[in-house]
């Protein structure tokens, strides 16, 4: 059963993609500068895009057409970690999700590049490179203001600490993770959490802010298997509405 | 970039008429999209093409346009076909192809070592007036291949086609 454990992998990054890319969307048109506005709008798009591009190996491995995929199942056939599902709140709070989100996105096409699944690994090379410039925008503003004003500092501060245990539920281990690894078509979620925590830091050693990875967190697990927060439903109701007044939108 | 070879020289003239749809100064295979373009079994035509970006929405277009072309030029035995084979980096576009861009207002992006950092989204030479006295104001621009400037010496906003 090879082909189960690369579904359960591309289901949860695509569905991470599809929904993180869905909130950052919604900055469109009320980001808190222009540029920040076409910032969030554009990497929306690209995450999109990943998604779709997600659902089309999924497809050639069998499963539903893409567009099938992403708007008619329900909230507990999606395997999106729970933080990506959040309302954007305020920009502190989508700037570290971002930042959070990007980071491991980055690790993780990086570690796919030489997957044994190949259409993977030629996607994974791909999507590093539009993934630099996202990681460059959450390092930047992660930089910028958390070294700025002390009102700004400790808003960030108060949205790293609520967010952290969420960003822990990123790597929740699949039940699949020895095959995943020994077949070679993926690295594991606890390397790559390993590897996140460390670009992690070196971006928050660089500020005022502080966060202490040891300590004893709650990691916001259930999403990989289907168990999501109220928000979710909504937002897929949301998204398939759009599809059905108007089929020809494209994404 | 597209090696010529074998192929007849028409069709890469047919082929340089296709135009992006968003920057139409510039063609698909100066872009770099066209990948390659080789005649096959029975002289069938057959064109490879790689999106600039993953989430390109216009690549469904691109390739209908490319299709297009070949038919109203008498080809019926074509195929354009889609693929990440060989990824599209900007190291791709032609030097026609960076005249073109600059054409459009926009800066051609600088030639790509493996390191995306910072300050190649900085200083970038504006397209209006040359000036290197330029400032990044976000990676990302109106469409995903584009970064935004600033440029301090003419007080203009420009845009660059981003190394990628
Ligand atoms: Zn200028």
């Amino acid at each position: 059963m090879e082909n189960q454990a690369a579904k359960e992998l591309l289901y949860k990054m695509a569905d991470d993609a599809l929904i993180i890319g869905h909130r950052n969307s919604e900055w469109t048109g009320i980001g808190p500068m222009l540029e920040e506005d076409i910032s969030f709008s554009s990497m929306a798009q690209d995450k999109i895009g990943h998604s779709w591009a997600l659902f089309k190996i999924l497809n050639k491995l069998g499963e539903n057409e893409p567009d099938i995929v992403a708007f008619t199942r329900n909230a507990e056939q999606f395997h999106n970690c729970q933080m990506v599902e959040f309302p954007i709140g305020e920009y502190n709070f989508s700037l570290v999700r971002h930042f959070f989100f990007d980071l491991a996105e980055y690790h993780r096409y990086e570690m796919l590049e030489d997957s044994s699944l190949g259409d993977l690994a030629q996607l994974a090379r791909k999507i590093k490179g539009e993934i630099k410039y996202h990681v460059l925008h959450a390092k930047t503003w992660m930089k910028n203001l958390g070294n700025s004003t002390e009102e700004a500092v400790s808003r960030l501060q108060g949205s790293l600490n609520e967010l952290y245990p969420m960003a822990l539920g990123m790597f929740e281990p699949s039940p699949f993770e020895d095959q995943i690894v020994s077949d070679g078509i993926f690295g594991g979620e606890s390397e790559l959490m390993s590897k996140w925590r460390s670009s992690v830091m070196e971006i928050i050693d660089q500020t005022q802010l502080e966060l202490n990875i040891d300590g004893d967190w709650n990691p916001l697990y259930g999403g990989r298997s289907g168990v999501h927060t109220e928000h979710l439903q909504p937002l897929l109701d949301e998204m398939s509405e759009v599809v059905r007044t108007d089929p020809a939108a494209e994404w | 970039m597209v090696d010529p070879g074998t192929i007849d020289p028409k069709i890469l003239d047919i082929l340089q008429e296709v135009k992006d749809p968003e920057i139409p100064t510039i063609s698909l295979l100066d872009l770099g999209v066209i990948t390659e373009v080789r005649i096959g079994e029975n002289e069938q035509v057959r064109v490879e093409m790689t999106p600039t970006f993953v989430g390109c929405p216009a690549m469904d277009y691109m390739k209908r346009d490319v299709e297009n072309k070949l038919e109203q030029n008498g080809y019926s035995d074509f195929e354009v076909n889609v693929s990440l084979e060989k990824p599209w980096t900007t190291n791709n576009i032609t030097e026609r192809g960076k005249k073109a861009l600059k054409e459009h207002g926009l800066a051609p992006p600088p030639h790509l070592e493996k390191i995306v950092d910072i300050d190649i989204l900085e200083n970038v030479k504006c397209p209006y007036c040359e000036s290197d006295n330029t400032e990044l104001q976000t990676p990302f621009g109106p469409t995903l291949c584009r970064s935004m400037h600033f440029c301090h010496s003419c007080k203009q906003a420009f845009e660059q086609f981003k190394p990628l």
